[in-house]
């Protein structure tokens, strides 16, 4: 067996990445319940790469045959109902960890200085991640699937000039039709999954390359030579780590302990996953919408339209704005917004343990106001509603005007307490 | 020139025998440039491939309809290039009514360009007897609900019939003409058409000046 690890390592470094990335990787002792949402999504991506495969099997890309294809993988296929119910299941869970992922950067400062691109890797996953969603969303050629592509290819239209032709072109047609579903399906099964595991990639490397950030938002790599022996890690980390930085007594290796906690979070999170799956699929119809359980059909309008749940809340920016143009460049500006957050924000204090009551309540603030724009653009037009998103579309992004403004020099300003030396507890 | 050093840093052998890197500077420009233009060429039919294809632009043909059977009042459904294009017969009184409401409209005068030339009027039509229209909201796409006998009036004080988007809510007047205050920014498309004869329209092109 030795012989045969050394035969490999002297051709491939597989042991040695395998040290510096999943075992000796140091990571602060201090992450808490927040912590395990990245591992999580990671879980959820090979559940969707892996269904995906299966449910590509029995699909069948064509306006024709695509509803009835999913019919036959639902009641014929054996085991099909259950690979697709993972597959669509899988979808609302992957934005129900990236949200709650997003939100404890947001919390602990993950974004801050020198996570930056950590961030905007982050977010570019996001981004894709809501491509493929999107797409896949139509492959069933339901009816929400066909309107849902309707309203969001026309999205497109609203760009002056080049608008139109542009919606065309997207189609492959002069509608929405079995050119755009196949397209659309090769995008979802090859050109998306790539992009995304690439970027995901590049997520963990840059992550690894600055470390993990924790709730207090305290740096545990210090400067070389700046720690006394005793205040140094008695852990064996990667030498990659310790050979640039000190490493203070305030993590553990990746391996076992931040594994074995995932992998707590992660049977708890199978009972919810599994709950939904089994019992609840639809989820009320709003993982998987009732009028999507008829087939498209582009001479009837349904009642409403929705996107589903996780993209509502950008959908109640769209319509909040009266004019269409201004509509869908407040919608692209509430997620480039996200993509520059590390910039609104000029503190230098990482975790809100530390931070002004201001920032907690803004960053609360914001955070209810996602859910309820996600509410507004989920039910019903109502003439209330058009005011409520209106100022919670202000409030959304009242939340960057006012981080940019509070937050240089926030601690002097504020007389708070001090971020301690080390981990506190 | 033998000497080429591999490594940039190796300041001696630069300092001894100064290099002229015009040649290769030019070389590396020329070689991107023309792999650049390559890049783009290649990318042509990748782009061009999501262009409608031959049979898509076929299905998109002009389409004729036989109107001899509309009755006053009717609003009947035909597909062109897969979108709904209602023709409706308009009553002599609908057509009178259609200049009381013209304060409530976005664009009464049919200003932005969502109709051929010939359609730049109160009637948005070639006769004004009969409205041809495409049934697609400009909002967001969705196919508005035709409301007649006062059940429009719940919408639009006033306006017995007119178009409806149950999507966003968007109205329109019985000419495609969208009121104020709703999301849809434009009037409807009138899509180009002629007339054969008196009883057969043609959809798709409008007739040669």
């Amino acid at each position: 067996m030795k012989a045969l690890l050394d035969w490999i390592e002297y051709r491939i470094p597989m042991m040695r990445v395998a040290n510096m990335h999943a075992i000796q990787y140091p990571a602060p002792k201090n992450m808490n319940f927040w912590y395990i949402f990245g591992f999580l999504a990671t879980i959820v991506l090979i559940n969707q790469i892996v269904t995906g495969i299966w449910l590509t099997m029995s699909f069948e890309p064509s306006a024709e045959r695509a509803f009835a294809s999913v019919e036959y993988i639902m009641r014929d296929v054996e085991y099909g109902y259950i690979l697709r119910y993972m597959h669509s299941t899988g979808a609302s869970a992957f934005f129900i960890v990236v949200y709650l992922h997003m939100f404890r950067g947001m919390m602990y400062g993950s974004y801050q200085k020198p996570r930056e691109l950590l961030w905007l890797f982050g977010m570019f996953i996001y981004l894709a991640l809501m491509a493929e969603a999107f797409m896949g969303y139509v492959l069933p050629w339901g009816q929400m699937s066909y309107w849902g592509a309707q309203v969001i290819v026309s999205l497109f239209g609203a760009i002056p000039v080049v608008g139109p032709d542009l919606v065309v072109w997207i189609q492959g047609d002069y509608v929405i039709s079995g050119a755009t579903l196949n397209r659309f399906f090769a995008l979802h099964v090859i050109a998306l999954p790539l992009v995304i595991v690439i970027l995901v990639f590049l997520h963990i490397v840059a992550l690894h390359e600055v470390g993990s950030n924790n709730p207090d938002g305290v740096e545990v790599k210090r400067k070389k030579g700046s720690l006394k022996e005793e205040e140094k890690t008695s852990f064996e980390m990667h030498e990659y780590y310790t050979k640039k930085y000190d490493i203070i007594d305030d993590v553990v290796p990746f391996f076992p302990h931040i594994v074995l906690k995932d992998l707590v979070a992660f049977v708890v999170f199978l009972a919810f996953f599994s709950y939904v799956m089994f019992f609840n699929p639809e989820m009320g119809g709003y993982f998987l919408e009732h009028p999507n359980f008829e087939i498209a059909n582009p001479l009837k309008t349904p009642e409403h339209i929705f996107p589903v749940w996780y993209f509502t809340p950008f959908y109640a920016i769209l319509k909040a704005v009266p004019d269409k143009l201004l509509g869908v460049i407040a919608m692209f500006a509430a997620i480039i917004a996200l993509f520059l957050l590390p910039w609104f924000d000029r503190g230098t204090i990482r975790s809100w343990r530390y931070r002004s009551g201001l920032h907690k309540v803004n960053l609360l603030v914001f955070a209810a106001v996602f859910v309820f724009l996600g509410y507004l653009g989920g039910t019903p037009q109502e003439n209330w509603k058009i005011v409520a998103s209106q100022i919670a579309t202000v409030m959304y992004f009242g939340f960057f005007g006012l981080l940019w403004i509070y937050s240089k020099n926030e601690h002097e300003k504020e007389n708070l307490k001090p971020v301690p030396e080390r981990i506190t507890k | 020139m033998s000497n080429v050093s591999v490594d940039a840093n190796d300041s001696s052998v630069a300092e001894s025998q100064p290099q002229d890197n015009t040649r290769r500077r030019f070389l590396t420009v020329a070689t991107s440039v023309v792999g650049g233009a390559g890049v783009v060429g290649a990318a042509i039919p990748f782009i061009g491939s999501w262009n409608p294809s031959a049979k898509a632009r076929a299905a998109g043909a002009d389409v004729e309809v036989d109107i001899s059977k509309v009755q006053p009042g009717q609003l009947i459904r035909v597909i062109w290039r897969s979108k709904p294009v209602w023709v409706v017969r308009r009553t002599p009184e609908l057509l009178a009514s259609l200049e009381q409401h013209e304060n409530q409209l976005k664009d009464p005068n049919s200003e932005q360009e969502q109709q051929p030339t010939f359609a730049q009027n109160r009637y948005r039509s070639l006769k004004e007897e009969y409205l041809v229209l495409v049934g697609i909201c400009t909002h967001l796409g969705c196919s508005p609900q035709h409301l007649k006998d006062g059940a429009f009036a719940q919408y639009a004080e006033g306006v017995s019939e007119g178009f409806f988007c149950p999507c966003h809510g968007s109205k329109f007047d019985m000419s495609g003409r969208v009121f104020e205050s709703v999301p849809a920014p434009l009037n409807l498309v009138v899509p180009p058409y002629q007339y054969l004869d008196d009883a057969t329209l043609l959809i798709g092109q409008e007739a040669e000046a």
